[in-house]
């Protein structure tokens, strides 16, 4: 093999790291930890599972430090926003070359993990999208839910003018590009459907993949019932805000 | 004795707004309260303390601005205030919730940084 040739074999492996936000996942951490180190995973990734323990009230520290299981442990409850880019933050300042956001709930299979990693090996996207609408299998969810997710889709369409089937999957795989932006700024709750706007507005190519998802193992969805309305409302001003924030001030975030 | 019972009321003012203005002072002393946010107060006690001893002031000012009912204007610049302040606040808040989230991220980083460290 000519050195050239050697160097592009080096450069071709990506650290990966997985960033697992939990709050009161206790019941899941262990099986998730150990589901995503006995897959097995191709030659071109090495795979790093990162906790991120957002001040949970039950013994999730305490598994995460006797288990030897690498983790952030946030002393102030920030919400799934503030622990997320904590780990991208983690990702960025460790020498990491992509970050895969998972769900601590066993929602997001680790086997389809280099699912979301390909497009980023081979330089076709910045933002790789686990969608579970591309294609109608695996888990499905509810009406209304599905009635929230095409409204951001159109949301998101009449501003940025991007289709994502689905905008509020938390599945998501980011290159170093992208760790660098959303380090600087990440949206505090239900951030996945305004990042759409932040990543279009950065003009970072976004890819959807059609993925298979689980019901959830334990717990419940932190979004139900009068909740729904609060969500909705949220993140429709975070989404408008966001853009007119990014169309006419730049690219500075202050809060 | 109308001019008696104003007096009375005039002197009962003055003597208020002394007493919030060196209560404010106290808290400023004593680093309970930032200067920055006494600021606002200082001015609500002075203006307080203006009006306790100009006594023709508000009916003045109301009639320069059209108010048909003085006291009314009292309700309007309290409110106003009121509102602007509470505005301020919400800023303010919202800065340190910026703050404290950038102070537990950078705490959490560190601290698995030195985990890191004394395990190997």
């Amino acid at each position: 093999m000519k050195p050239e040739e050697k160097e592009r074999e080096m450069i071709k492996k990506l650290k990966v790291a997985i960033i697992i936000p939990c709050y009161n996942e206790a019941n899941n951490i262990m099986s998730l930890y150990q589901e995503i180190r006995s897959h097995s995973y191709s030659d071109n990734y090495e795979i790093h599972p990162v906790f991120v323990n957002d001040c949970s009230t039950d013994s999730s520290k305490d598994i995460l430090k006797n288990n030897h299981i690498p983790h952030l442990n946030l002393c102030v409850n920030l919400g799934i926003g503030g622990a997320v880019q904590s780990g991208f933050m983690f990702a960025l300042r460790n020498d990491f070359d992509v970050a895969v956001q998972m769900d601590g709930d066993g929602q997001h299979p680790p086997s389809e993990l280099e699912k979301l990693l390909n497009p980023i090996l081979q330089d076709r996207a910045d933002v790789v999208i686990g969608s579970r609408y591309i294609t109608n299998e695996g888990f499905q969810s509810s009406y209304l839910r599905r009635f929230g997710i095409n409204y951001f889709n159109w949301l998101n369409k009449i501003l940025v003018g991007v289709t994502i089937n689905d905008s509020t999957s938390g599945y998501r795989a980011l290159n170093l590009k992208t760790l660098k932006i959303v380090s600087e700024y990440y949206p505090d709750e239900y951030p996945e459907p305004e990042t759409i706007v932040l990543f279009a507005m950065h003009n970072l190519k976004m890819v959807e993949i059609p993925v298979i998802m689980r019901d959830r193992q334990k717990g419940k969805s932190s979004i139900r019932n009068y909740k729904t309305i609060y969500y909705m409302f949220k993140v429709t001003l975070g989404v408008i805000f966001l853009y007119i924030r990014l169309k006419f001030n730049g690219k500075r975030h202050i809060i | 004795m109308e001019n008696v019972i104003s007096y009375r009321l005039q002197i009962i003012a003055i003597t208020i707004a002394l007493i919030f203005m060196f209560f404010i002072f106290r808290l400023i002393v004593k680093g309970k309260l930032r200067e920055e946010y006494s600021f606002i107060w200082i001015v609500c006690t002075a203006l307080l303390l203006l009006f306790s001893i100009w006594r023709d002031g508000l009916d003045i000012i109301a009639g320069l601005l059209g108010i048909y009912y003085a006291p009314s204007l009292i309700f309007l610049g309290a409110i106003l205030a009121i509102v602007i302040f509470l505005v301020h606040l919400s800023v303010v808040n919202s800065k340190q919730h910026k703050q404290i989230k950038d102070i537990s991220q950078e705490l959490a980083l560190l601290k698995e940084k030195l985990d890191k460290l004394t395990r190997s």
